[in-house]
């Protein structure tokens, strides 16, 4: 008989159909991990405003462009459904909020209010700016 | 480290058609994972065309039509055929089921049907499953006692604490959700997976155990139990609709609770 052939791995990422709340878990962790490059230019802010006015007026310039408007509005969106699903891992971790009939249903109470607390956020500083 | 990718001799490719005879009017298409170890070309899709008018409702029977009538070669593994043995454990329409209770009608026209994902492949449907149950029999699903059994009769248990073990012991252990779980397929070395973890807690949770220390000791691993990060796959996709992911969360309450007290 001859040597066997090696078995193949069966396809996994690429028939595999993801719930929503799988989809929501890697969300989370895609939404961690830019995050913490966002708070890379949170510093940049931070001590362009200690060197003094005009280095913060070059910053300022630099933020008000429109992909990097576009880009911290990205970051607060991220910041709202980290801290969502973050509040629902907690509830996980009390063990309450597994019955399999919920998940969705609170999948997407938790991508609702991530949305709306980005737009009060959208409101109340548009509102500063008048 | 995950590699999302399957390795070159995994790829799938294209493969042969069996049409449905002439003058079938109502015609369900299934295309279904081949891999012959024979030849070890790369696995392939085949296309079967049946006519759904002469063919029993769930999926298994439909395979077992193809198996009889249209391809004598395709493999996978049945016995029970109304889910209670767990051997037609597959990966149909996306999602893993027990094909005997999957409908038909429930799916789309065209029907795609994988070997549980993730798996070495034996043969066409049936994968290596030896990994899972040498991780079954690591967690010993056997009691364990130190006291002496009771003289003449034997070990007792109220009705409330037998129904601890609802939900937990009647696991067929088809491993649909170990296989469905994106942690279990990028550390199934180390990380024990929902099957096995739900069936540790069913042994904790066995008010006749008293080795129940000793099982969380064994859990309190970074690898072995806190690989689970509540993805959820496992409850959403578990046949009998059983909740592996709560039994991993009561495991974790557990050893929290023992460090505080």
């Amino acid at each position: 008989m001859n040597a066997p052939h090696p078995r193949p791995l069966s396809p996994h990422l690429q028939v595999y159909r993801l719930p929503l709340t799988a989809v929501l878990s890697i969300t989370h962790r895609i939404t961690g991990v830019l995050l913490s490059a966002g708070l890379l230019s949170v510093v940049c802010l931070l001590s362009a405003l200690a060197a003094g006015p005009e280095a913060y007026a070059s910053a300022q310039a630099i933020a008000g462009s429109g992909g990097m408007r576009f880009l911290s509005w990205a970051f607060i969106y991220a910041l709202f459904f980290h801290l969502c699903h973050g509040i629902r891992h907690l509830i996980w971790d009390a063990g309450q909020g597994f019955e399999a009939g919920t998940l969705n249903r609170y999948a997407w109470i938790e991508l609702t209010a991530s949305v709306l607390l980005t737009l009060a956020v959208f409101v109340l500083s548009s509102r500063d700016s008048l | 480290m995950a590699e999302f990718t399957l390795p070159k001799n995994s790829r799938v490719q294209k493969g042969k058609t069996h049409h449905a005879p002439a003058g079938v009017k109502n015609i369900r298409r299934f295309e279904i994972y081949r891999w012959d170890p024979e030849t070890g070309d790369n696995p392939r899709i085949d296309v079967y065309e049946l006519d759904a008018e002469h063919c029993g409702a769930m999926v298994l029977d439909a395979i077992i039509k193809i198996k009889n009538e249209v391809d004598s070669t395709l493999t996978f593994r049945r016995s029970c055929r109304e889910g209670v043995c767990g051997s037609c454990a597959m990966n149909i329409d996306g999602k893993n089921t027990l094909a005997c209770t999957k409908a038909i009608d429930s799916l789309p026209d065209t029907i795609r049907i994988f070997p549980l994902p993730h798996a070495q492949v034996v043969k066409d449907l049936v994968p290596d499953l030896n990994h899972l149950f040498a991780q079954y029999a690591s967690i010993k699903p056997w009691i364990e006692t130190q006291t002496p059994p009771p003289a003449d009769s034997e070990r007792l248990q109220s009705r409330e604490d037998r129904a601890k073990l609802d939900g937990l012991y009647d696991c067929i252990l088809c491993f649909c959700c170990s296989t469905s779980c994106p942690s279990y397929w990028w550390n199934s070395e180390r990380y024990l997976g929902p099957a096995v973890l739900l069936q540790a807690y069913r042994w904790i949770n066995d008010s006749r155990d008293e080795n129940t220390g000793q099982r969380l000791d064994e859990l309190e691993d970074p690898f072995k139990l806190y690989r689970c990060h509540t993805i959820m796959n496992c409850t959403d996709t578990c046949p009998k609709s059983l909740n592996p992911a709560k039994a991993i969360a009561e495991i974790k309450k557990l050893l929290l609770q023992r460090q505080e007290g």
